[in-house]
């Protein structure tokens, strides 16, 4: 076979709804920008156990604090299952770990906002992961095998972080006027950046149209958009607060809600490392993983001794 | 795949959901050794009682076929469809069968 073969065939498969598995022939650019957008994303979800891992020492009951530390577990996991999908690639997890270390992988902006006040922990887990999840229920359906089987592991655990996310920001709602105000205070704050989340406009975004004919993506960014600020239109409701954005509005044309103009001079200020916590998770990951390294030699060493005692 | 120095050897996890079902492949994790992968693996892939038994195996010591060759491994199955009782053309009177 030719390679034009190889390439036809392959896209056949892909376009008849037939995984790719990893000892699969596939497109050195296709396997190229999965490495990437698997580890950028197992990447988000090790560094997104930042933000509120600030907060399990100060969570107000035992419940809250085992509700986090459950979620940040979790998150510990989702990044583990990823990790795992990318190595099915040929890349190794010290590779991938250099590359986030050294800051040449990117990992998702919303991790460099600031977590300033507890009312963050229920914004971040309706708001930021009620978007992760429309990205990540579509990619349950991503063209390639291992990737797919780890998205819907993770979907299935991801629920419950964006009800106990919903859950915090309602207890608030329902408290007191300084309680109401940090509601809605986070909210305001979280709100623009979570939008950030699903990525450059479509007639920005440079990988959507391979990625989507490759069926690693299914809705392109701004579709998902759209789905987040319809849905969470009506959620804020419930909580009687407000989303801030003077220009969003019922459009019964498009039978969508309009909204404002996205700043993207922040969002690719953030992307670039200016915002305001980049030094900071970079430096957090980098000290865990230097004071790690006796753990991981001492394991090592004892592996060791104990194969050679069985030998 | 190409083995990093420093990395963990890789392992292959394998979970039974509930007594009398098969262990399942779950996915795959890094430790030092089995004991470590066992424990790895229950934080990993077992947070929410997925499992009541887990088997690790060395990632290395797999052997998997060929997709390449999938045509002529399978071939000989291929034309055997009397293997299966549909294809068997039975009155209806006959039960239980």
């Amino acid at each position: 076979m030719s390679f034009a073969d190889f390439e036809k065939n392959f896209q056949d498969k892909v376009d008849a709804e037939i995984k790719i598995e990893p000892r699969d022939w596939m497109p050195e650019a296709y396997r190229k920008t999965l490495v990437r957008q698997i580890s950028q994303h197992a990447h988000s979800e090790i560094v997104g156990m930042l933000p509120e891992g600030n907060w399990i020492t100060r969570a107000p009951s035992l419940r809250r604090k085992a509700i986090l530390l459950a979620k940040v577990q979790d998150e510990a996991g989702h990044g583990l299952y990823l990790y795992s999908a990318a190595e099915t690639l040929g890349v190794s997890r010290e590779q991938m770990i250099n590359d986030l270390h050294s800051g040449k992988a990117k990992y998702s902006s919303i991790f460099n906002y600031p977590t300033l006040t507890w009312a963050d922990m229920g914004a971040i887990g309706w708001l930021v992961d009620g978007a992760a999840i429309l990205n990540q229920v579509m990619l349950c359906r991503t063209s390639y095998g291992p990737y797919a089987r780890a998205m819907v592991r993770i979907c299935k655990e991801e629920s419950f972080h964006q009800r106990q996310g919903f859950e915090i920001l309602l207890t608030l709602s329902r408290g007191t006027d300084a309680q109401k105000a940090m509601c809605q205070d986070a909210i305001n704050r979280w709100w623009w950046p979570s939008l950030m989340m699903f990525g450059p406009r479509d007639t920005e975004s440079t990988n959507s149209d391979q990625s989507m004919k490759w069926k690693i993506k299914r809705k392109s960014n701004d579709e998902l958009r759209q789905e987040f600020v319809d849905m969470c239109v009506q959620q804020v409701k419930v909580l009687g607060m407000t989303l801030p954005d003077p220009a969003l509005r019922w459009n019964e044309a498009r039978g969508h809600y309009d909204f404002g103009e996205i700043d993207w001079a922040e969002f690719w200020n953030v992307v670039k490392g200016n915002g305001p916590c980049n030094k900071q998770r970079l430096d957090a990951r980098r000290k865990a993983w230097e004071e790690g390294e006796w753990v991981r030699k001492a394991a090592e060493a004892h592996a060791n001794k104990r194969r050679t005692k069985a030998a | 795949m190409k083995e990093s120095k420093h990395d963990w050897p890789l392992w292959e996890i394998f979970i039974r959901s509930r007594q009398g079902l098969d262990h399942k492949h779950v996915g795959s994790l890094h430790a030092a050794d089995a004991q470590m992968a066992i424990e790895n693996a229950r934080d990993v892939y077992t947070r929410r009682m997925e499992g009541v038994s887990i088997w690790a195996v060395e990632s290395k010591n797999i052997h998997a076929s060929k997709a390449s060759e999938a045509d002529s491994l399978y071939d000989p199955a291929n034309d055997k469809i009397y293997r299966h009782p549909t294809f068997y053309d039975l009155p209806d009177e006959v039960n239980h069968m």
